[in-house]
């Protein structure tokens, strides 16, 4: 009998508490929903958001990439190949230019180690396809027509390296080359 | 309600037999509630709902439901259903069947052929009689159950 | 063909919109648990998702029917099969409106237990054929659930029986034109909502098929359209257990003579599967063995108690 009681108690206790969880839950009827209505209603993306990758060209509106190869060293998942070649006035430039999204992790390392702030990360994230294979994005697919995050950059404006229309020593900060054969200092 | 009768009689009589028959004991439980079930049609085509629905209720749906409760424990696989097979060789049925089919004929022969004569006995009536006439059974049964559930409680009990 | 009791036409339309209704629920949960989780629920498929059902029986249909190699498939295949005539047999009993029914059976309310305990039976072969110690233990915690959840539901109907003095439901909504049997039965009630969730076993009570404990509990083996009915069948056993409250304690088909009588019974109906899914939505899963000694140390004697109040006050009154 004493167990009895003690279960109507032990009912009474929990009965009430589950009410009033019923009617909590209830109310949120009326609450507005937290849902994002995703491909009408897009979502704030951020500017610093690691998605789609991109080549970039500098000011000139010459290429950036300079092929040194540090992006694809510094890519954990090692989904970048990319081949140096040169033009004729010497300078440098990749041949083909490859990333493997379905391997890329958008971890940005490929942006850190780039010397030359070719390779930037954006905002998109929409690069579903139907077919792995269109994953693997070429050079064209992925050079841009402009500078992306970073305007001002310019490597061979600042480098010691020869190129048409630039001779040594008229780089931005750049003294001019010592003449190793002049005696004057 | 006749070709209700024999119907619901021959399916319990065609199930009864394949549960004797069956070497998986999930399978012969199968036919038994089947069974049980033709049992409770051939009540209800005799004009007594209240007693087929009470079969289908605590025989087909209680008791079963514990008989299975016990197999489901019980491991069984396939060693035991070849232990099945090696006790029911064809000499052990064969002279009580041929025995069986004899009586089964001389019962069947003295038959009488007329028509069933279907008496619809509702709630009321079944328990009119039960809390009438017959209220002393009810109450000793009522007793033995107290009985095996006491037990059943004490046996339950841990110590 | 004409729309009275037991023909074929009302058979056919009983049957339809029975199905449809347990199919469209899959939907009505998904969207209401949404919109108390604030969220949306699916709302892409067709005018508010209203064809997701559509799209869900579609794939559905086409998955894979994979029966397990060590499974035993006599009772595999019957399982699912079971639990689906046992509750659309059920729906016989059911007195939808004046006129419309499948039959006017003097004992329905027996029927219908009777049903019920045979569903036991889908349940636990299913967990025996599949063979699989998930599935053995969905199926041995459901059959003891059932069995003695099946008690209580038919002693707390057992009030509303007294009062009506008839076992027939057609005859149970007539005596409740005076007022309905949930003021008289409250006790009643309750209980009965509590077994009638225990025997579908709809959450919080879905112990047999605990996701987070024993994967999909007794239907863990099962794919395609074998698992697409033990689904449907569980929104079958809630369609049931809420029109089965609807007639023995709301007045199944009474109401203000503003609207014709089915669509009080629907509305009522709808009423307790939405109850349903807020329970669902709100209450966590007891333990297996707290919902055993509640059963039976609170339940049964409350409701014990609530059958022998009820009719002490019947003989008084006589």
């Amino acid at each position: 009998m004493a167990t009895f009681f003690k279960l109507v108690l032990l009912v009474k206790d929990t009965l009430i508490s589950q009410v009033v969880s019923l009617w909590k839950v209830f109310m949120h009827l009326f609450v507005e929903t937290d849902t994002v209505q995703y491909p009408e209603q897009q979502p704030h993306m951020f500017s610093r958001w690691r998605g789609r990758i991109i080549l970039t060209r500098d000011p000139d509106g010459e290429e950036r990439c300079v092929a040194c190869n540090l992006c694809a060293v510094a890519c954990p998942v090692d989904c970048i190949a990319l081949q140096k070649t040169e033009t004729e006035e010497g300078r440098w430039y990749p041949d083909f230019f490859r990333i493997n999204f379905s391997r890329c992790i958008m971890c940005g390392f490929c942006e850190e180690a780039c010397p030359t702030n070719a390779i930037q990360l954006t905002p998109d994230f929409e690069m579903a396809e139907y077919k792995r294979q269109d994953m693997v994005w070429e050079k064209e697919d992925l050079l841009i027509n402009g500078t992306g995050k970073y305007h001002e950059t310019n490597f061979y404006r600042i480098a010691g390296k020869a190129i048409p229309g630039k001779d040594k020593g008229e780089a931005r900060n750049e003294l001019p080359p010592v003449d190793t054969r002049s005696l004057l200092p | 309600m006749s070709f209700l009768f024999y119907a619901g009689g021959v399916v319990a009589l065609i199930s009864t037999l394949l549960v004797i028959l069956q070497t998986n004991v999930v399978h012969a439980l199968i036919y038994l509630v089947l069974s049980l079930l033709a049992v409770a049609v051939v009540f209800f085509s005799l004009g007594a709902p209240f007693v087929a629905l009470l079969e289908a209720i605590v025989y087909a749906g209680a008791i079963m439901v514990l008989f299975l409760f016990v197999v489901m424990m019980l491991n069984l696989g396939q060693t035991t259903r070849e232990q099945e097979k090696a006790w029911l060789p064809t000499k052990v049925w064969f002279v009580p069947v041929v025995l069986a089919t004899i009586l089964l004929i001389g019962l069947l022969s003295s038959f009488p052929v007329n028509s069933i004569e279907v008496a619809e006995v509702g709630v009321m009536e079944v328990s009119g009689l039960l809390f009438g006439p017959y209220v002393l059974a009810v109450e000793l049964a009522s007793f033995l159950l107290l009985a095996g559930l006491i037990s059943a409680y004490h046996l339950a009990k841990s110590r | 063909m004409t729309w009275e009791i037991g023909s074929g036409l009302s058979i056919g339309a009983i049957l339809l919109v029975v199905i449809v209704t347990a199919a469209m629920l899959i939907w009505v949960e998904r969207r209401l648990l949404g919109f108390w989780q604030d969220r949306l629920g699916p709302n892409r498929v067709g005018p508010f998702g209203l064809l997701q059902v559509v799209a869900d029986m579609i794939k559905i249909f086409t998955k894979e029917d994979w029966i397990p190699p060590f499974a035993d498939r006599f009772s595999f295949v019957l399982a699912p099969t079971i639990i689906m005539i046992v509750i659309l047999m059920s729906f016989s009993v059911i007195p939808f409106a004046p006129g419309l029914g499948v039959v006017d059976s003097n004992v329905g309310i027996l029927f219908v237990l009777a049903m019920a305990s045979l569903g036991a039976y889908s349940v636990m072969l299913g967990g025996l054929a599949s063979d699989n110690k998930y599935a053995l233990l969905g199926s041995l915690r459901a059959a003891a659930q059932m069995v003695s959840y099946e008690v209580f539901m038919g002693v707390s109907l057992l009030g509303v029986v007294a009062l009506a003095g008839s076992f027939n439901l057609r005859e149970i909504v007539i005596a409740q034109e005076g007022g309905w049997y949930v003021i008289p039965q409250f006790v009643g009630f309750v209980i009965f909502l509590i077994a009638g969730i225990a025997e579908s076993h709809r959450l919080p009570f879905d112990i047999p098929e605990a996701e987070q404990e024993i994967c999909a509990g007794y239907h863990t083996e099962y794919s395609g359209m074998k698992f697409g009915m033990f689904f449907v069948g569980e929104y079958l056993g809630l369609v049931l257990i809420s029109s089965l409250i609807t007639v023995l304690f709301f007045g199944g088909w009474n109401g203000p003579a503003l609207l014709p009588p089915i669509v009080w019974f629907s509305a009522k109906a709808f009423f307790f599967i939405a109850f349903f899914i807020l329970l669902r939505a709100a209450i966590p899963r007891p333990r297996y063995d707290q919902l055993m000694s509640y059963g039976w140390l609170f339940l049964l004697p409350l409701s014990l108690v609530n059958l022998l109040v009820t009719g002490a006050v019947i003989l008084m009154q006589i």
